[in-house]
């Protein structure tokens, strides 16, 4: 027995003694059939070739490590940033048990979303009886105040009509004929999580201001509407709040998620808690305009605002890192007639002295970086500001318009000129890419971390580290409390970044009487 | 013996269901245990096997009952004329859901519950016109029907969907058993129908099984909600079933089929003349107004 009560062990710790190893061997020997250790390590030896990477680059049918989630993850975190709102899926259970636990792993919080679970028969004849009574019992048992619909590829399939049987819900009593019920198709087996936040977005204004809009007047009521898109780091909303209140702009940030994905432990369940007012959503065309904080992931959101709410939205980027921060604040100003305080010069003022204190140890540090397309561009302009170079630039779920901006960006700074841009790749296609030229970092979600492990098995000298930036987070805790926007998210990326570059000098300067020569107390 | 499995393919309005039961009642007649399983939404292909208007089909049933769990064989087979056991797939009201998948999980229960177990001599799929989805092409998937057989009249678009169907099969018949097992003829009484579907099965590599005439003893038996064979065992026509159904039982005729192109099709049908030498300068041009 090697496991006893008085001393449990974890995993790791209790699979390393020899009973437990012994046990592994006769498995793998007697049971498994596999391969000898060598022609394992042959294989995996060839995977990390040139000559892989081409034929890897050369797949086509299959995706390995997708770097995206489905449109309905997108649609449920939309809707999670409103008041009083119940994100209800149409369609299988078994997605929206994956949507809940996706996001209690990265935020370590629960998420309160439900499905009205189509089964076998509601396959063949629609799923209209399990919105009826989905509907229904949501109401009754959760008591939201609004709810908002998108769907699972099932339900998308066989073709059913959102909009038809939440009117014929209404019509035949199941739900109040006022009760909103804002709504979005979101086939999962298209676009990404990215694409179902804009669709419920656009959804939200749809159904909120669509058929509303005579009594309204760009402009009215004197605020700037902000959009920030499919955005994890509960800190960007507050940096987003604050640096609007250090201005003195009148605002509404139109979707904020940061109260319920972080409520205290204090004894209550709050299923509900704080969130953008629908009051304020009813209100936003009469706004003086409305900024997208990830335009590029905002298509639907945009060219409903152009040509419903008729806002001149601004041309600006992600606010990320140095230039984009100045240039949403300066845009801002502009609109809102007001000035830039004091407090954000002060701020701005400590990211620059922070950016030249570390610049000794990021200039030339390589990164390969994958993730979404906004978020991609602003990581990459903060990487050129910081001196650093990158290699790779992967986007899963990136298209051609986003390659022609990506394009025009690296050719900014010499650091990244020869930048490789990728997108429609997955995880398995930058594997190669790292093995083939090697950064110094990888920049991305949890999931890098097993090409990191892959990296060092080919040998110590192989291995890219690394760091944790972007969704999902699942292997760190609370880093999603972090805000990676503005000055202040800036000096949280800057801070990470230049911690992980110390951190690996440390270890690679470790070797007493050999490496150590390196191993410095003040850097 | 092991049951043989067939199913009967064809355009829409050909005469499928009309076809198929009068068939089984002649199969029945001579003594063999069948089974019909409608698969199409309309649920019309036991009527006259039944003398009912439409018989409970099992996704009808599983949607009052809740699921299909909740489902027994016997709440939806029934037995008719000759001790033919009929069941309905049904499927969702025009415009809604997914009647494909509706007769999918059918005759996933059909297996499930053991319908195939009896003492079965034949099973008949009569599936819906077109083989729009994976969902219809389920009674010749693995382990399902092995004999297709495909009704086609001498009009044109019959055998360009007979041999779109061919085509169909050729999916399923390089992983599976399944095969063409002949074209039967519902004959609408073209100029040398007979010539011209023997021709097109000589094309596709199969043989037209029978040559079924037009007689209108089979609407007035319909009417009677009844197939010929029980309306009036001793006209021509119900002799004209039982020759088929004596062929169908003999037959040994099984093939891949090798589905021809249009070009050949329309070489075929121009032939036949039924249809004309193209004349490329009208395409497109509307009529000439004054």
């Amino acid at each position: 027995m090697s496991q006893t009560v008085d001393k449990i062990k974890p995993g790791y710790p209790l699979f390393q003694q020899p009973e437990y190893q012994e046990l592994f061997a006769k498995k793998r020997g007697e049971h498994e059939d596999g391969f000898d250790e060598a022609k394992v390590k042959e294989v995996f030896e060839w995977t990390t070739t040139e000559e892989y990477k081409e034929l890897n680059f050369a797949r086509k049918q299959v995706a390995i490590d997708p770097a995206k989630a489905c449109q309905p993850l997108g649609s449920v975190l939309c809707a999670l940033g409103f008041e009083k709102t119940l994100p209800y899926v149409h369609g299988s259970q078994g997605c929206v048990a994956y949507f809940r636990t996706y996001f209690n792993r990265h935020f370590k919080e629960p998420v309160a979303c439900v499905s009205d679970s189509m089964t076998e028969d509601a396959a063949v004849f629609g799923g209209q009886k399990n919105m009826f009574d989905g509907l229904q019992n949501a109401l009754a048992l959760y008591k939201p105040e609004v709810i908002a619909v998108s769907t699972t590829c099932m339900a998308e399939v066989i073709g059913d009509d959102l909009n038809a049987f939440i009117g014929n819900a209404k019509a035949e009593g199941y739900i109040d004929k006022d009760f909103p019920t804002p709504f979005a198709h979101t086939p999962s087996f298209v676009g990404s999580h990215t694409t179902g936040w804009d669709g419920m977005f656009e959804g939200f204004m749809r159904y909120f201001t669509l058929n509303e809009m005579e009594d309204k007047e760009v402009g009215s009521n004197g605020k700037i509407n902000i959009v920030p898109g499919f955005e994890t780091y509960l800190g960007n909303y507050r940096v987003i709040h604050s640096m609007l209140q250090e201005m003195g702009v009148e605002y509404s940030l139109l979707c904020d998620p940061s109260e319920v994905l972080d409520t205290p432990a204090d004894g209550e369940y709050r299923m509900y808690a704080g969130g953008t007012p629908i009051a304020e959503m009813k209100d936003a065309p009469n706004a003086l305009t409305t900024v997208l904080l990830q335009p590029d992931q905002l298509v639907k959101t945009k060219k409903f605002i152009d040509n419903t709410w008729k806002h001149e939205v601004p041309a600006l980027n992600i606010p990320m890192g140095l230039d984009y921060t100045d240039e949403f604040l300066m845009k801002i100003a502009e609109i809102s007639g007001k000035e830039i305080p004091e407090s954000l010069a002060k701020a701005r003022g400590r990211l620059v002295d922070m950016m030249t204190d570390s610049h000794t140890w990021l200039h030339n540090i390589s990164f390969s970086v994958y993730g979404d397309p906004d978020y991609l561009l602003g990581l990459v302009k903060f990487l050129q500001e910081l001196g650093c170079e990158v290699k790779h630039i992967l986007c899963n779920n990136g298209n051609k318009r986003w390659k022609k901006k990506m394009d025009a960006l690296i050719a900014e700074a010499p650091g990244t000129a020869d930048a490789e841009i990728y997108f429609k790749q997955d995880l398995w296609h930058f594997r190669s890419l790292v093995f083939t030229n090697k950064p110094d970092f990888i920049i991305g979600n949890s999931y890098g971390k097993f090409i990191q492990r892959d990296t060092k098995a080919k040998g110590e000298e192989f291995e890219v580290p690394l760091i944790r930036l972007g969704f999902p987070i699942f292997d760190r805790h609370h880093l999603h409390r972090n805000a990676t926007l503005g000055y202040e998210g800036a000096m949280y990326m800057l801070t990470t970044l230049v911690n992980e570059v110390l951190a690996k000098l440390d270890l690679d300067t470790s070797e007493m009487g050999r490496t150590d020569y390196g191993y410095d107390l003040v850097r | 013996m092991a049951i043989r499995q067939c199913a009967i393919y064809g355009k829409g309005g050909i005469g499928k269901s009309t076809t198929t039961q009068n068939l089984v009642a002649a199969l029945a007649e001579a003594g063999k245990k069948v089974m019909i399983i409608g698969c199409d939404p309309k649920a019309d292909s036991t009527r006259l096997i039944l003398h009912a208007k439409a018989q409970n089909t099992i996704m009808e049933m599983a949607a009052e009952e809740g699921s299909v769990e909740d489902l027994e064989l016997d709440d939806v087979l029934k037995v008719g004329y000759g001790g033919v056991r009929c069941v309905e797939s049904g499927g969702p009201e025009p415009g809604v859901g997914c009647a494909g998948r509706g007769v999918i999980t059918a005759i996933n229960f059909l297996e499930e519950e053991g319908a195939y177990e009896e003492d079965l001599d034949f099973v008949f799929y009569d599936v819906l016109g077109d083989v729009v989805c994976g969902g219809f092409a389920m009674p010749i998937r693995e382990n399902k029907a092995q004999e297709i057989y495909i009704v086609v009249s001498g009009e044109m678009m019959a055998m360009y969907a007979a041999n779109n169907i061919s085509k169909g099969i050729c999916k399923y018949a390089s992983s599976g058993g399944v095969r063409l097992a002949g074209l039967i003829c519902n004959s609408r009484k073209c100029d040398r129908e007979d010539e011209l579907i023997e021709a097109l099965a000589a094309k596709i590599g199969t043989q037209m099984i029978h040559f079924v005439p037009r007689d209108n003893v089979v609407q007035q038996a319909e009417i009677r909600r009844m197939t010929v064979i029980e309306y009036n065992p001793k006209c021509n026509q119900a002799d004209e079933y039982r020759t088929l159904a004596k062929k169908i039982i003999e037959n040994e005729l099984f093939v891949v089929p090798e589905p021809a192109t249009m070009d050949e099709l329309e070489e075929l049908l121009m032939e036949f003349g039924i249809m004309d030498e193209e004349d490329t300068s009208i395409i497109g041009k509307a009529v000439e107004t004054a």
